[in-house]
This record gives C-alpha cells, sequence and structure tokens, in this order.
C-alpha cells in the first residue's frame, strides 16, 4: 500500500536519512521503532509531505506521492497524526472534529458519532475548548480528528508521548481497533514493548538507516532489541 | 533615604509627577529648531484657563488635573476593597441581563437600531465640517479597519502595508476616470461610480500578486515585507510623475455619477449623499466579512491561526488561504479609496502614508481584533476622537501630536483590554494563552519543528 524506496532527507548539510526502504501493507499495523535521532520523526514528516526527499520515490497504492504536497495528503487518503498532538486549543472538542473534515464533502454526521462510539469521554467534553483537555484526551482527539478524513492509512507520531501507561494502553487497544475497522496504520513510537505487542512488523532506526526488521513477535524477542530498547542487559 | 523612595506611597507620587509632566509637554507649545527648549519652558510657564475658572500657569493646571484623576481612581479602589458587595454583582444578575442580547431577534433589531442612527447622523449634525468628516475620516476609516480586521484579526496576519490597497483603489478611481497623466484604458473615460468594481477587483489582484511570494513568510517576517509594499507604492506614485501625477497628484477626480437608462443620480459636492453610499457599502462589508467568519473559509483561517501544521495536515493549504484573506481585506481598502477620491475629486501620495497602516492597524487592536462589531464601533469611536481633537484643539491639542495619542491609546489598550473593545471570543482566549505563554499562537518559528 505505502512503500518507500532508498529515500534520502537532507536538511541542509546535514544529511538525516541515508536511503531508506520500508513498506506498509493493507490491513497492517506496521511500527518504526528507534532511539532520539535514529529519523523516526524525519521520516513521519517526509511522509506526510512537510519534507520532500532529495532522492528516492514514495509510492501510495501504486501512485507516485514523492513531491505532493502537506496539505493534499489527506485527500489522498493519509493522515497525520502529529507529534505532540497539535490540536486546536481554542476550538470545542467537536470544531476540532469538524475540521478533520474539512476536505470531505458532504455530510460527515455518521463519522461524527462513530468517533464518539470508539472514544466516549469526547462526547462528555464536546462543547469543551480542546486545550482544556487533559494529554491522553488530547490524543483522543487528534486521532478522532484525523480519522475524520476516512484515511485509508492512519500515520501515528508518538501516540504514547507525555501520558500515563495506564491511558497509554487504553491508546493502543483503539489503535487495534481501528486496523481492525479498516484502516491500515504506521506507528513511530519510542515505547517498544507497547508498540511491538500491538503491532504486525517492525522496522528499527539507527542513525538514519534502518538496521533491521522482522515481525513484531520476533523483534519482541531479539536481544537487539530487547538490549536496546526494553532496558535488558544483554546475556 | 533610599528606602524611602522605594515606599509605595513615593512611587505613586513620583508616577502621578512623571505623567503630569508629560501630559503638561505634550500639550504645550512647541519649539523650534533655533530655541529647541522654548516648548518645554513654554510648556511650563505659558498661562492657561482652570477649566474657564481662572487663569493660571498651565503646569498647575495639569498637577491638579493629574492629581485629581489619580484621586479618583484610589478612591474607588479604595471603596472597591472596602465594601466588596456592591460591586460583586452576582453572576446570575449578569447572565439575566446578558440573556435577551444572546437572543438572535434582539440582536438583530439592536443592529437595526444602530443602522436607524446612522442613517440619521447627518440630518442631526447640520454643521458642514462634521457632515465631511463622518465620510472622509470616519467611515473610510471604518471600512479600511472592517478590510483590516479580515487580514490581521480573522486569519492573523501582520499587514503593514495596507495602505498600499487603498492607494492603487484611489489611483485607479483617477486612471479610469481620466484624471492622471496616463491614459484610461482605450481612451474611454468612465464615471467613478463605474470604477467601483475595478479598483475593488484591481485591490484584490494586487493583494493576490503581493500574497503569492510573502505569504509563506510568518510574524515579523511578514510585517517586514507588507511594511516594505507600503512604502513601494508610495515611492511609485510619487516619482512616476508621468504616469501617476508625481507629487502633486491629481484634482480632476469627478464626483460619482449613476446613470443606467432612465435612472440617473450625481453625486455633487455636498457630502451627505457620499455619506449614505459609504453606509450602504459598509453594511455590505460588514454582512459579508460577518457570513465569511463563520464560513468554511472563516474556519481554516481560524485553524491556520491556532496551529498552521496541524491545519495543513488537515487538508488545508495554509497558502491559498491567507492569500484569500489578503484579497478580500484588499477589496474593501479598494473601496475605500474610490470613495476618497471621488469625495475629494482630489489625490496625492501624501494621502496614502505609512502613518494611515498603523492608524487603520491601531483602530483593529483598539476595536478587537477578530470581532467585527469591535472593529466597527472602536473606528468610529477613535476616529471621531481623533477629528474632534484635530479640528477643536481643546486645552492647548497640538494637531501634530495625534501620534502621540494614538501611540497612547494602542499602549493603554495592551494593557487594559488586551483582546480590544469588544473582544472576539475566541481571539481573547488566545490572546490570554500566548500571555501564559501557552500554545502555539504568535510564534514567529518557522512553525515547523525538525
Amino acid at each position: 500500500m505505502l512503500k518507500v524506496e532508498n529515500a534520502v532527507v537532507r536538511y541542509g548539510a546535514i544529511t538525516a536519512l541515508h536511503g531508506i526502504s520500508f513498506e506498509v501493507n493493507q490491513g497492517e499495523i506496521v511500527t518504526l521503532l528507534g532511539a532520539n535521532g535514529a529519523g523516526k520523526s524525519t521520516t513521519l514528516r517526509m511522509l506526510s509531505g512537510l519534507h520532500a526527499p532529495s532522492e528516492g520515490q514514495i509510492t501510495f497504492d501504486g501512485r507516485d506521492i514523492t513531491r505532493v504536497k502537506a496539505h493534499d495528503f489527506s485527500a489522498l487518503g493519509i493522515s497525520h497524526v502529529p507529534e505532540g498532538r497539535r490540536i486546536f486549543p481554542q476550538m470545542t472538542v467537536e470544531e476540532n472534529l469538524d475540521m478533520g473534515a474539512f476536505g470531505r464533502k458532504g455530510s460527515y454526521h455518521d463519522d461524527l458519532e462513530r468517533m464518539y462510539s470508539i472514544f466516549p469521554i469526547l462526547k462528555e467534553r464536546r462543547k469543551q475548548m480542546g486545550g482544556n483537555l487533559s494529554g491522553g484526551e488530547q490524543q483522543m482527539l487528534a486521532i478522532g480528528r484525523a480519522l475524520m478524513a476516512q484515511p485509508k492509512l492512519l500515520l501515528l507520531d508518538e501516540p504514547s508521548m507525555g501520558l500515563a501507561p495506564m491511558i497509554v494502553e487504553t491508546i493502543f487497544r483503539i489503535i487495534g481497533e481501528i486496523r481492525d475497522s479498516g484502516t491500515t496504520v504506521l506507528v513511530v513510537e519510542q515505547n517498544a514493548a507497547q508498540a511491538l505487542r500491538l503491532a504486525d512488523r517492525g522496522y528499527v532506526m539507527e542513525n538514519g538507516v534502518i538496521a533491521f526488521t522482522d515481525d513484531a513477535q520476533n523483534l519482541l524477542h531479539d536481544p537487539r532489541v530487547r538490549a536496546v530498547y526494553l532496558g535488558e542487559s544483554v546475556e | 533615604m533610599k528606602d524611602m523612595l522605594r515606599t509605595p506611597l513615593a512611587r505613586r507620587i513620583g508616577m502621578t509627577t512623571a505623567v503630569a509632566v508629560l501630559l503638561l509637554i505634550m500639550t504645550g507649545p512647541s519649539g523650534t529648531v533655533y530655541q529647541p527648549t522654548a516648548g518645554v519652558v513654554g510648556s511650563f510657564s505659558a498661562r492657561s484657563s482652570f477649566f474657564g475658572l481662572f487663569a493660571t500657569q498651565r503646569w498647575v493646571v495639569w498637577l491638579a488635573l493629574t492629581l485629581i484623576v489619580t484621586g479618583v481612581i484610589r478612591a474607588v479602589k479604595f471603596l472597591r476593597a472596602r465594601v466588596p458587595q456592591v460591586n460583586t454583582v452576582p453572576r446570575e444578575a449578569v447572565a439575566a441581563i446578558k440573556a435577551p442580547f444572546r437572543r438572535r431577534s434582539i440582536r438583530f433589531s439592536s443592529y437595526g437600531v444602530v443602522l436607524l442612527v446612522a442613517l440619521f447622523i447627518p440630518a442631526l449634525i447640520s454643521d458642514n465640517f462634521w457632515q465631511q468628516s463622518i465620510v472622509e475620516a470616519i467611515a473610510v476609516y471604518v471600512l479600511l479597519a472592517l478590510g483590516l480586521n479580515v487580514v490581521v484579526g480573522f486569519a492573523g496576519l501582520l499587514d503593514l502595508g495596507f495602505v498600499a490597497f487603498y492607494a492603487i483603489g484611489a489611483y485607479v478611481t483617477a486612471w479610469v476616470t481620466g484624471a492622471l497623466p496616463l491614459h484610461a484604458p482605450f481612451g474611454v473615460h468612465l464615471d467613478p461610480f463605474w470604477a467601483i468594481p475595478i479598483a475593488i477587483a484591481v485591490a484584490m489582484v494586487a493583494g493576490i500578486l503581493l500574497g503569492i511570494p510573502t505569504l509563506r513568510l510568518r510574524g515579523d517576517y511578514l510585517a517586514i515585507v507588507t511594511l516594505g509594499f507600503g512604502e513601494i507604492v508610495t515611492i511609485f506614485l510619487n516619482n512616476l510623475y508621468k504616469v501617476t501625477g508625481g507629487s502633486t497628484g491629481s484634482n480632476q477626480v469627478p464626483h460619482f455619477v449613476f446613470h443606467v437608462g432612465p435612472l440617473k443620480y450625481a453625486w455633487g459636492l455636498g457630502p451627505v449623499p457620499y455619506y449614505y453610499l459609504t453606509l450602504g457599502f459598509v453594511v455590505l462589508f460588514l454582512l459579508a466579512f460577518s457570513r465569511l467568519e463563520h464560513s468554511r473559509v472563516g474556519r481554516a483561517w481560524t485553524a491556520i491561526r491556532e496551529d498552521e501544521v496541524a491545519a495543513e495536515s488537515l487538508g488545508i493549504n495554509p497558502l491559498k488561504f491567507k492569500v484569500m484573506a489578503f484579497a478580500i481585506g484588499a477589496a474593501s481598502a479598494g473601496f475605500a479609496g474610490v470613495m476618497t477620491a471621488a469625495q475629494t475629486n482630489f489625490l496625492s501620495p501624501q494621502t496614502f502614508l505609512l502613518s494611515v497602516s498603523i492608524n487603520v492597524l491601531v483602530l483593529v487592536i483598539f476595536g478587537g481584533m477578530g470581532s467585527i462589531i469591535g472593529v466597527l464601533v472602536g473606528a468610529a469611536l477613535v476616529q471621531f476622537l481623533l477629528t474632534y481633537l484635530d479640528h477643536y484643539a481643546p486645552y492647548g491639542f497640538q494637531p501634530a501630536d495625534i501620534y502621540i495619542y494614538l501611540g497612547a491609546l494602542l499602549v493603554a489598550t495592551m494593557i487594559f483590554r488586551p483582546a480590544g473593545l469588544i473582544p472576539a471570543k475566541r481571539r481573547r482566549r488566545e490572546i490570554a494563552m500566548a500571555e501564559a505563554g501557552e500554545g502555539h499562537m504568535d510564534e514567529l518559528l518557522t512553525g515547523d519543528t525538525p
């Protein structure tokens, strides 16, 4: 469904991604792991059109989308839940969700109801300002807002960032449900254990390259992953 | 000694004296190049009437005035602290008073009353000076402020060169009516009435042309570029004398004539018909802009203002909507230009200086960025006061000092009502957040977190 081939991204003289390749297939949850500065965020910026690769190609459903602009991504069927959630602080929850459907034509009332059934807390808070929500609620709102565009592929950037473990648990359960209802998911995470338990496959990034890849179950038991991301010493 | 100066009382006395001296010098006579201190000395020693009661030194008048005002403020504060129940009106009571205004029918009928008053103003004032001023100084500036409010208030773009669109509107009018050295297009001299759509269209195109390259910039950078654009336009008007008439401009712009079939109406020298024409357009722009605010476009502007990156990820093209704001704002400035040119028959680059941009920006900020009704009321109020001060020069007021007062008004607004006279709800919360250092508002970064 999404295919990245030999993508190189440069920030001026600095090369952040040294030719990475990976793919995400229909119906999968794929996770991209890596330490700080490994290039995860740059990869997502590239996949949301904020920073075009200087070499390589990105295809989505067989279409070349390497040079597509950021604001055209949601029309393609790719929705991005940005790092730090970035909800509109002075809009109500409902207005935030409305904005998610900005590019759509016709009524989206059913989807609004669907979001409220996935995230009942948002229904309770729907007249409240986005900026007054807790971190977990904001994350749910950010996901809900992205889903309002009816994406085929959902990109999640660090959905667990700054959230309590119990809320992370809930959010990951919901991400699983989103996949089950037909949306493919690519999730970038620092919380490797959570991400791998949820995902089908994983890619591990180091210093701007993809170091290795495997099924999520195998990665979860891979000593290299356990050493670096799950805080275990190598026996 | 040092400790004595640090007491609240000493500070208060110091502040009061400083304010008194400042006002004294500001309102006093001006010095000259040869006697630069004469203004300051004269400000103290000159005699003036004390509220028409008796004559005394100016400094006595101003010190007394400042002390009285400070005394009243202190007394009110003191009483408030002592008798809290007097001022704490129960929330329910406030809500009960406000409630009817939330009802649509009442809100609309209050607009109707305002409109009726506006319709009868020319009949209430017979003074030719004021009839002239309500068009020239008030209605035209209300139009400008409404237009800039779309750019600054709705889309959150700081435009310091708004006067450029005003100038373009006026000069296009002069051009198509054959009042400029540059020949009118196709040699046809139109009536200014038909210049209205042309001037609006040209101003909008200018907005788009300026917007496309510059609106990728943000915050300070955009302000500087638009400032430059405003200056460039004025310099062009001054120097392209074969096209624009140079610094003397033109005094050949004809009055409005409306002539379609059997219908014919000519706007003559009197300002009143111009007032009604402008009022009609103010109402038109007012309706259009308030519809726009709650439309899809308005929502996109809000989203871009609050978080541009998030807006982009939801499929909003920020550049497109920002350019749209520029063009729409330019439309009302272009129309204001037509009015100025046709009503005064005269135009020169001296009418379109940077100070106009600043003046209009102050009106928007004072009224309340993003609040149409606030900008309307604020602009009319401030322009009325400025015109009054300029014309009657009470208490030794110097018309040349107008911008000092405008600056003081801006500072006072920022301190006491940062969201403006009648704040827009959402804007008030955004400003409160920006003050607390939260949120993404007014970020001067490129907005992209690497």
